[in-house]
């Protein structure tokens, strides 16, 4: 294995499916599902995808929700808000967890 | 940094102005060594091949390369320098198929149109034929390009014109980045005199459509929500009113296959298209319906095979042999860039053709 990663292999993420056919048409069904308009629009959702793709900083997602993106027109500002979002959660979660080691810090230190 | 100019590639002496150039480039590669089926192989899977014309609906006719306008992904490689333009002796062999023909849309195409200097007296013969839509594609900024040009919204108006315009974003970086800089505000002016005139606007019958097509190596999404994101934002930011959006693909020819050699996205591009193929396009792509003509008279399947310099095969070539029956019993020729045609909702110059 030269590369962990290779930009090619998202076009065969479908292949899968080839060794658990049952788990793989499933998981695709599923996915397609959620990605539709419904209570959230399909384009409020690709945003969210984006975003979480930085948070789990998947390179095919970053790759395939870009692209989802500029198909729908949404603008670079748009996409880095959404980004944005991501990160402040993923920032804030670390965060909150000082909260954690001060309650320490206060029972072995108070 | 100053982004240098765009020119035609015709302008650069690039070998891509060559349409066999193009069409060897479309069929090497991926294509040759087998990663990707060929259209044909593509088409015989699901039954379409040969691809065969159905009843002729639109007449497509490209009245001249020259364009106030050098787009990044034009498919034409027009712009100022080309000077292949429809004469007054052409257009009379066209008025006569414009008489008789049973097609319902006549489809001016450029280049400008506007800029052939017969453009205004042949809208006029032409609308005199009683044919059902008669379409201008207007790219907007020639309305503002010239006072000469200043009173062509009054003018369409007067012959009933449907005005199709493209457009490929609602916001002044993106569409200035396709189509050059300063297009997105001379574009909105023409809309808005448009608008004054009475095109587009809700209950009126002089028809204003835009078109979108990507400003990138990406392919349009679904046409009805981009329809919507449009008339919010060029309501809400400049009170613009229009019909219908069509969402067309970039096909890989011309400027736009030199654009993806260019940025190394041809691969990923062709991997979207054929992966998006969708054999209910297929049915009702727009060479089926279509017979496009050049400025000197010549016929084709489609646009995109004009500027591919892909005659149609058929006894009858040029328009002073028109023959409806004689055309329609013809096989469609195909290549790779057909493939931008079939993918997902499918493309025409009337926007996508499946659901």
């Amino acid at each position: 294995m030269s590369n962990y990663y290779d930009s090619k292999d998202l076009r065969k993420f479908g292949d899968i499916t080839e060794w658990s056919e049952e788990l793989g048409e499933k998981f695709f069904d599923y996915y397609g599902k959620v990605f539709e308009d419904g209570a959230l629009t399909a384009r409020e959702k690709s945003l969210i995808a984006l975003a979480v793709a930085h948070t789990e900083q998947c390179p095919y997602c970053i790759d395939a929700y870009t692209k989802d993106a500029l198909q729908r027109g949404i603008t670079k500002a748009e996409m880095m808000e959404a980004i944005h979002a991501g990160a402040a959660i993923k920032g804030g979660a670390s965060l909150v967890h000082g909260v954690m080691m001060m309650n320490k810090v206060n029972k072995l230190d108070g | 940094m100053k982004k240098e100019k765009l020119q035609s590639l015709h302008k650069r002496d690039s070998e891509l102005a060559k349409a066999n150039k193009q069409l060897e480039f479309l069929s090497n590669g991926i294509f040759e060594n087998g990663d990707l089926p060929k259209f044909a192989e593509k088409i015989q899977e699901t039954g379409n091949f040969p691809l065969k014309p159905k009843k002729l609906e639109i007449l497509q006719i490209n009245v001249g390369y020259m364009c106030n306008q050098v787009c990044s992904h034009c498919h034409v490689d027009a712009g100022p320098d080309r000077k292949e333009i429809m004469t007054w002796e052409t257009m009379e062999q066209c008025l006569d198929v414009i008489k008789n023909t049973g097609a319902h849309t006549l489809d001016l195409t450029g280049g400008a149109p506007e800029m052939n200097p017969n453009f205004r007296r042949f809208v006029e013969e032409a609308s005199k034929a009683g044919i059902k839509d008669f379409i201008v594609r207007s790219n907007l900024t020639i309305i503002r390009a010239n006072k000469k040009y200043y009173d062509l919204p009054e003018f369409f108006k007067k012959h009933n014109v449907h005005v199709v315009s493209s457009m490929p974003h609602w916001t002044r970086g993106k569409t200035d980045k396709q189509r050059g800089d300063g297009v997105f505000d001379k574009s909105i002016k023409a809309l808005q005199e448009l608008n004054a005139v009475g095109y587009g606007m809700p209950d009126s019958d002089l028809r204003l459509d835009l078109v979108y097509n990507p400003s990138g190596a990406f392919l349009p999404s679904n046409q009805q929500s981009m329809e919507n994101d449009f008339k919010n934002a060029l309501m809400e930011d400049f009170g613009i009113q229009f019909h219908n959006l069509f969402a067309i693909t970039n096909l890989p020819i011309a400027r736009f296959l030199d654009y993806l050699i260019a940025s190394e996205n041809y691969e990923d591009y062709m991997y979207q298209l054929v992966d998006a193929y969708n054999p209910a396009a297929v049915e009702n792509v727009m060479c089926t319906n279509t017979i496009s003509i050049s400025w000197d008279g010549w016929l084709y399947d489609c646009d995109f095979n004009q500027m591919l310099g892909l005659k149609v095969a058929s006894k009858v070539k040029h328009i002073k042999d028109y023959n409806e029956d004689v055309l329609n019993d013809r096989n469609i020729i195909i290549s790779q860039h057909c493939y931008g045609c079939t993918a997902g909702a499918g493309s025409s110059c009337q926007g996508s053709v499946a659901e």
